[in-house]
């Protein structure tokens, strides 16, 4: 399918806390298709997170959205008033997270909480057809006994058929975009291959895109087409999957990707860590955010800001300023 | 690692059951930790995996008796510290200059109301181990540079630090009395993608410097395969199959060990839509009230009428690949 289901271009998203702004999210711009699984990867503080929630307008005070748009089919989410935003969310837009016990409520039964999820959307269903379709939804998602499942509380589920459970409530209006923030990291592996099974299943059957947020790069490469490196708050590199595994251009993304233990590695080789410490957000560096920890380091990342520059098709980008010193490099060659 | 190396430590059918109450007069127990038995070489490093659950870092704390074992022997550089046949429980403490723990959770393991020169120097104390204050801090700069922090950090509190950092100040604790054997519960789980090599890297160097034996308990098989001699598997409390990192991950035999491998997604894009996936049913059963037989029989995909009945023996089927399974036993 051609067009754009969501577009955000420039997103800015700082939290103004009493000892200064944090630019937690430092304008980031890509575009999600229809029937597309976007993976977005970063360490802790990249902004990864924090992306997600300015998408679905659930950013808490002190954190507010400070430049940018959000144009969701093509209608800037970002002007919606707090009626039309929740008319969007959990309707067109849903989101599940990475510890389903903190989002079930511990006093309602599971299956309240999909016939309110779904009956909040639809005024006209019936209580009767209400609960037939979130048994169905229960029934899909892989619970058995659906039926007596229903009637259960989140306390009597295990963590793998809590998250089954979530993604059904996500998934019960048909949503046309699923953000999914860490959904597997707190399962354990044998779980995780369960609900990213899960997760590609129902994405074929439903035609639904998904923004897939880990730091997790084994996961990204499982289940993603297109993946969104962040780092600080930037996007440091975006591709299609397999450019990003295999052609990575970015200091930081060949970092990241050579110091993961792997599971498939023949004989012992000491691996090569990313040297240094995370950015401290309050205090960024006035360059390029990695720029302090890259081993290629240059003057000019240390005082400006890399742009995005394209090195590959399918839309491979990369924010780096070896690639604008080879660009120039290779137009003195060329004449 | 060579077989001739000597046995550093050695358990036998160590297990850990804990009491929880279930009615006025009726207890049940947790089975954590069920008839166990393995050694270490000196100067190795065995992994243990396992998912949450499955007792591996009780396994950890009961060798050192933080948790003091339901029954079983461990017999530590020759001596036995633990024997419930014979009652022998000596005394920790001289043992605990040999063997240290490092935590999972730095900051929570770090007492927030101490500098770092008190909580790494409080070993020192205890351990009566230098003489003097010029001597003592001496020995903590020392050992917050072997740690790659600088020895101004002694005069600061733990929330000064990254979490990164935070667990090296928790290694140096552990390499204050100058121990043998470490038992590391997890300890970069809680840590970044980019600083978890860092931390694996200081802590491979740190063994061949001081010939140091590591325990090493993670739930990320990968981590394991990278850092260990040897990998030990655990399901439920049971030891499952125990073998040389490149044998357990390239030529796994126990069928848990395979789901659990086929399981793990590569940082590989194309591997991963070829292979095929072993996908278990349901979860992991509660330990307080664990299957019978083979405890993996509710889940496993070759199951026989066997497997419900008796627990497997924990058998050698090809020298140092240990594994507990009637499928192998019948082949």
């Amino acid at each position: 399918m051609n067009g754009k289901l969501l577009e955000i271009k420039d997103l800015k998203v700082s939290f103004f806390t009493p000892v200064g702004e944090v630019k937690a999210v430092n304008g980031i711009s890509y575009s999600l298709g229809y029937n597309e699984v976007m993976g977005i990867v970063g360490e802790s503080g990249s902004g990864k997170s924090v992306e997600a929630y300015a998408i679905m307008g659930l950013l808490q005070s002190p954190g507010r959205v400070v430049g940018g748009s959000v144009t969701f089919e093509g209608e800037d989410v970002l002007s919606y008033d707090s009626r039309q935003m929740t008319d969007l969310r959990g309707n067109k837009i849903s989101m599940i997270f990475q510890n389903p016990m903190t989002c079930l409520n511990p006093v309602y039964s599971v299956g309240n909480q999909l016939v309110e999820a779904l009956t909040c959307h639809n005024k006209d269903i019936s209580k009767a057809e209400a609960k037939k379709r979130a048994i169905e939804m229960l029934d899909l998602v892989g619970i058995n006994n659906a039926d007596k499942r229903f009637t259960q509380y989140p306390h009597e589920f295990s963590g793998g058929m809590r998250q089954r459970a979530m993604i059904a409530m996500a998934l019960i209006c048909n949503p046309k975009l699923l953000i999914a923030d860490e959904p597997t990291t707190a399962l354990d592996v044998t779980i995780q291959a369960q609900i990213i099974e899960l997760m590609k299943e129902l994405q074929k059957k439903t035609d639904m895109s998904i923004i897939f947020i880990t730091h997790n790069l084994g996961v990204v490469a499982e289940i993603c087409d297109k993946v969104t490196v962040m780092y600080a708050g930037h996007v440091m590199e975006q591709g299609a999957v397999d450019d990003i595994f295999y052609h990575p251009q970015h200091p930081y993304t060949k970092g990241l990707l050579r110091s993961m233990p792997r599971l498939d590695e023949e004989g012992h080789e000491r691996m090569v860590p990313i040297e240094g410490t995370p950015v401290d957000l309050l205090d960024p560096p006035k360059g390029c955010s990695f720029g302090p920890r890259c081993e290629h380091c240059m003057k000019i990342c240390l005082n400006n800001q890399p742009p995005l520059v394209e090195v590959g098709e399918d839309g491979h980008v990369s924010a780096c300023w070896l690639h604008v010193m080879q660009a120039r490099k290779n137009k003195e060659a060329g004449k | 690692m060579t077989q001739q190396s000597k046995k550093l430590l050695e358990i036998e059918n160590l297990r850990k059951y804990f009491p929880v109450k279930s009615g006025l007069f009726r207890k049940d127990y947790v089975q954590a930790v069920q008839d166990v038995s393995l050694h270490i070489f000196e100067g190795e490093t065995l992994g243990i995996v396992g998912e949450s659950g499955c007792g591996k870092t009780t396994l950890g704390r009961t060798i050192l008796r933080l948790y003091e074992p339901t029954s079983g022997k461990i017999v530590y550089d020759g001596e036995t510290i633990f024997d419930s046949e014979q009652k022998i429980a000596v005394k920790m403490l001289p043992y605990c200059r040999k063997i240290q723990l490092i935590f999972q959770d730095p900051s929570a393991s770090l007492d927030p109301r101490m500098t770092v020169g008190e909580i790494v120097g409080e070993a020192l104390d205890i351990h009566k181990l230098t003489h003097g204050k010029a001597e003592r801090a001496e020995r903590i700069s020392k050992l917050l540079e072997d740690v790659g922090l600088n020895s101004e950090h002694a005069n600061r509190f733990p929330h000064e630090f990254s979490g990164g950092q935070q667990q090296r100040i928790g290694i140096a604790r552990a390499l204050a009395v100058e121990p043998e054997f470490i038992v590391c519960d997890e300890p970069i789980s809680a840590l970044d993608v980019s600083i978890q090599s860092q931390v694996i890297n200081m802590l491979e160097d740190l063994q061949n410097e001081r010939g140091l034996t590591y325990m090493f308990i993670a739930h990320d098989i990968s981590v394991v395969r990278h850092i260990s001699n040897r990998i030990g598997v655990m399901y439920l409390g049971c030891l499952v199959e125990l073998a040389e990192s490149y044998e357990l991950c390239n030529k796994p035999i126990h069928p848990y060990t395979q789901t659990l491998l086929s399981a793990v997604p590569l940082p590989d894009p194309k591997k991963n839509r070829s292979r095929k996936r072993i996908l278990l049913e349901g979860d992991i059963p509660s330990p307080l009230n664990p299957p019978s037989g083979c405890r993996f029989h509710t889940r496993c995909p070759y199951a026989m009428p066997k497997c419900s009945e008796a627990a497997p023996e924990f058998k050698e089927y090809s020298p140092g690949h240990f594994a507990a399974c009637h499928l192998l036993e019948e082949k």
